[in-house]
C-alpha cells in the first residue's frame, strides 16, 4: 500500500469515484427531483438550474396531492408510520423468538435440530407469492387479513430465518467454555445466556436486527396482498402517485426520500456499528 | 475408612452414542479422590482424560456409571449445584472484564464484602505474578497471562474441588517451574482437592500425590509417582512414564537351575543368578516362557562384561547423557551422568540387574515382575 505509484493512486481516484458515482447518483437525482415541480422535471434537455421548493414534501406531510386536474388526499405519513410499525414490530417479536432459538441451535445439538434450522431457513427460499394465496384464505377466514397482528406475524417469514442464521453464527464463535466458566461459578444457564451469552453477541444481535428491519421496510408484496389501506407501508403506498391524470415524479422523489431516510440512517449508524463489533475481536481468543 | 471427596463409579462416556460414529471416550472407569488430594489424569490427547474432567464438572452427561462428591451422587446435578471449580485450557476469561474482575468474578457467589474480595485477589496476583496485568483486559494480555488469570479464577474459590485443565500448558519453563511449587503449596497449605488433566508427566509427577494414568479411555494405573515409576502395571505405563523411555524387549525363558538365563532376539543372552528371583516368580516365568522384558534407561550399565551393542547416537543434554545402540534385534537407551566419548559405530557392553528388571506378560502386557519379586 505505500509503494503506490501516482499514475496507481489516480487510478484508484477514478475508480472510487465511479463506483461512488453509480451508487449515489440515483439517490442524488431523487434529491433534486423532490426540490422541482413536475414542469422543470420532465422539461427537455433536463437542466440542474432550477429554483428549489419545499412544496412537494409539503404535500405529501399535509396529505394532500395537487395535480393540475384534481386534488386527491393520499396516506403517505401513514404509510411511513406503517412501516415503522410493522417493521420495528417484526424485528422485536423475530428478536425475541429467534435469539434463544439461535443460541438453542448453537449449543445444543439435539435430535433433527439442523433439519428444523435448515427449515426455518427454507422459508427465505420459498417464492412469496406462492405462500400468499393459501395464506389469504386463511386470514380471511381467521379475520387476520388487515390487521398488524397477521401483518407482523407474516413479517416472521422475512426476520426470523435471518436473524436465527446471523445471530446463531456469533453464538457458535464465543468459546462454549465462557459460559461454562460462569457456570461452574454458581450460575444456571438462563442467568448464563443472560450475563454472557447476550453481551458477547451484542454486536451480532445487533447487526443482524437491523439487516432484518430493512428487509422487512422493503417489503412489498406481503403487504400488498393482506393490507388494504389503512395498514399499507410505503412500499405499497407509493403506488398512489401513480395517478390518472399522470404521474407526480416531485412528490414520488419527496417520498422516496422520506421512506429512504430511516433506513439509510439506520444503515449508516449500524456502518459503526458493526465495524466496532468486528474489530474489537474480544470474543475470539 | 473416610468416604472418598470424590469417587467415580463405573463411569462411561460414549459420544455420538448409538450412531455409526460412535466413540467410547471414557471405559468403566472407576476412581477414588481422598480429601485433600492433588490427582493428575495423564495421558496422551484422545485418551479420555479431559472427557472425564468435563463430566466431573458437568458439561458432558456421563453414558452410564455415577459420580460421588462427599457421598452424594452429583452426575445428575447442573454445573452450578456441583460445588467445583474449574481452570479451563482456552482460558475462557470474558472479554469485557479486567484480569482482577474475571478473578473477582468467582467470588461472587460467595457474597464476601468488597475488602475480602480485593485481598484474595491481591493474594491470588501476587502468587501467580499478574500484578502489574490486573487492570487490564484479556485481549491486551499474552496467552500465558491469560492462562495464569484463568487458573487464578479457579484457585480463588471456596470450593469442594478444583479442576485444573492443561493449567500450564503455556507458561515459559521457568516460570512454570516456580509455579508449580507455589501452587501446590497453595493448594496443601489451604486443605484443597484438586484434579489437574496433563500430558506432561513432569508436571504430573511435581504437583501430583497420585496419578492416574489413562489411555484409549481406561485407566491403567493409578498410583503414587514413585509406584508409577518403580512398579509399572502394564507395559503401557512402563513406557509410558519415565524419560527417556523404559528399553523393551522379547524374551524366552532359559532356566537351568543355578542360573536363569533370558533369550533376547539374534542371540543375546541376559543371565542372571537364580538366587535374584524368587521361588513363585521362577515357577511364573518358567510357566509364562515367552514374556517381554523391560529396563529403565538409567538402569542399563556399561561395563566390560556385558552383552555387546553398538552405539548409533550419543546425546550430551548438559546434565546427562544419553546414549543409544543396536541391542538385540532393537535399540537399548543408556543414560550417564557423565560426558561419555563412544562414537557412533562403537561397541558397547551392556549390564541389566535382576533387581532393575521388570517383566510383562506377553499376551496381555500386564506386569508379572518387578524386581526379583512378583507384581
Amino acid at each position: 500500500m505505500e509503494h503506490q505509484s501516482t499514475l496507481e493512486r489516480w487510478l484508484r481516484g477514478i475508480a472510487l469515484s465511479l463506483v461512488v458515482l453509480f451508487f449515489m447518483f440515483p439517490i442524488f437525482w431523487i434529491l433534486l427531483m423532490s426540490l422541482q415541480t413536475n414542469e422543470t422535471i420532465l422539461r427537455s434537455p433536463p437542466s440542474m438550474v432550477f429554483t428549489p421548493t419545499l412544496n412537494n414534501y409539503a404535500a405529501i406531510i399535509a396529505g394532500r396531492l395537487d395535480s393540475n386536474v384534481a386534488t386527491m388526499s393520499i396516506e403517505f405519513m401513514r404509510n411511513l408510520m406503517n412501516s415503522f410499525i410493522l417493521s420495528a414490530a417484526s424485528v422485536a417479536v423475530s428478536l425475541l423468538l429467534g435469539v434463544p432459538a439461535a443460541y438453542a441451535f448453537a449449543r445444543h445439538k439435539f435430535r433433527g435440530s439442523e433439519d428444523i434450522a435448515f427449515t426455518l431457513l427454507s422459508f427465505r427460499f420459498a417464492p412469496p407469492l406462492l405462500v400468499l394465496l393459501p395464506l389469504t384464505l386463511y386470514f380471511q377466514e381467521l379475520g387476520l387479513a388487515n390487521t398488524y397482528f397477521g401483518l407482523i406475524w407474516v413479517y416472521q417469514l422475512i426476520c426470523l430465518p435471518l436473524i436465527l442464521w446471523i445471530v446463531r453464527g456469533y453464538f457458535e464463535d464465543i468459546s462454549p467454555d465462557i459460559e461454562h466458566a460462569y457456570r461452574i461459578a454458581g450460575h444456571g444457564w438462563f442467568a448464563t445466556f443472560r450475563k454472557i451469552a447476550l453481551p458477547l453477541a451484542g454486536p451480532g444481535i445487533a447487526a443482524a436486527g437491523l439487516l432484518a428491519f430493512i428487509f422487512a421496510w422493503n417489503n412489498f408484496v406481503f403487504a400488498l396482498v393482506l393490507a388494504s389501506a389503512d395498514k399499507q407501508p410505503v412500499t405499497v403506498g407509493a403506488l398512489a402517485f401513480v395517478t390518472a391524470s399522470g404521474i407526480q415524479y416531485g412528490q414520488i422523489a419527496a417520498a422516496i426520500v422520506l421512506s429512504i431516510t430511516p433506513t439509510l440512517a439506520l444503515a449508516l449508524w449500524a456502518q459503526r456499528y458493526l465495524v466496532e463489533g468486528l474489530s474489537l475481536g474480544a470474543v475470539k481468543g | 475408612m473416610t468416604t472418598p471427596l470424590l469417587d467415580l463409579r463405573q463411569v462411561n462416556k460414549k459420544y455420538n452414542e448409538g450412531s455409526k460414529h460412535q466413540v467410547h471416550a471414557v471405559r468403566e472407569l472407576n476412581l477414588a479422590v481422598e480429601p485433600g488430594e492433588i490427582v493428575a489424569l495423564l495421558g496422551s490427547s484422545g485418551c479420555g482424560k479431559t472427557s472425564t474432567l468435563r463430566m466431573i464438572a458437568g458439561f458432558e452427561e456421563v453414558s452410564s456409571g455415577s459420580i460421588l462428591i462427599k457421598g452424594s451422587p452429583i452426575h445428575q446435578r447442573p454445573p452450578a449445584k456441583r460445588g467445583v471449580a474449574m481452570a479451563f485450557e482456552g482460558y475462557s476469561l470474558y472479554p469485557p472484564l479486567t484480569v482482577r474482575e474475571n478473578i473477582a468474578f468467582a467470588l461472587k457467589g460467595e457474597k464476601l464484602d468488597r475488602q475480602e474480595v480485593d485481598r484474595k485477589v491481591l493474594e491470588i496476583a501476587d502468587l501467580l505474578e499478574i500484578h502489574d496485568i490486573l487492570d487490564r483486559y484479556p485481549s491486551s494480555i499474552s496467552g500465558g497471562q491469560q492462562q495464569r488469570a484463568s487458573l487464578g479464577r479457579a484457585l480463588i474459590r471456596n470450593a469442594d474441588l478444583h479442576l485444573l485443565d492443561e493449567p500450564m500448558g503455556q507458561l515459559e519453563p521457568q516460570l512454570r517451574a516456580i509455579l508449580r511449587g507455589r501452587i501446590k503449596h497453595f493448594i496443601k497449605e489451604r486443605g484443597l482437592t484438586a484434579i489437574l488433566v496433563t500430558h506432561d508427566q513432569t508436571e504430573a509427577n511435581a504437583l501430583a500425590d497420585r496419578i492416574a494414568v489413562m489411555e484409549g479411555g481406561v485407566l491403567q494405573q493409578f498410583g503414587s509417582p514413585a509406584e508409577l515409576k518403580d512398579a509399572p502395571a502394564n507395559l503401557f505405563t512402563g513406557t509410558f512414564i519415565g524419560e527417556p523411555p523404559m528399553n523393551i524387549f522379547n524374551a524366552e525363558l532359559e532356566d537351568t537351575g543355578d542360573v536363569v538365563r533370558m533369550r533376547l532376539e539374534k542371540e543375546v543372552y541376559l543371565t542372571f543368578p537364580g538366587s535374584a528371583f524368587s521361588g513363585n516368580l521362577r515357577a511364573l516365568l518358567a510357566k509364562e516362557q515367552q514374556f517381554v522384558i523391560g529396563v529403565r534407561p538409567h538402569a542399563v550399565h556399561i561395563h566390560q562384561d556385558g552383552e555387546p551393542g553398538t552405539v548409533f547416537a550419543n546425546q550430551w543434554l548438559g546434565d546427562q547423557t544419553h546414549i543409544a545402540a543396536n541391542f538385540a534385534g532393537s535399540s537399548i537407551i543408556s543414560v550417564q551422568h557423565d560426558r561419555t566419548d563412544y562414537r557412533n559405530g562403537d561397541t558397547i557392553r551392556v549390564g541389566i540387574k535382576a533387581s532393575d528388571l521388570h517383566v510383562f506378560s506377553r499376551s496381555s502386557g500386564n506386569a508379572l515382575s518387578h524386581g526379583g519379586d512378583i507384581a
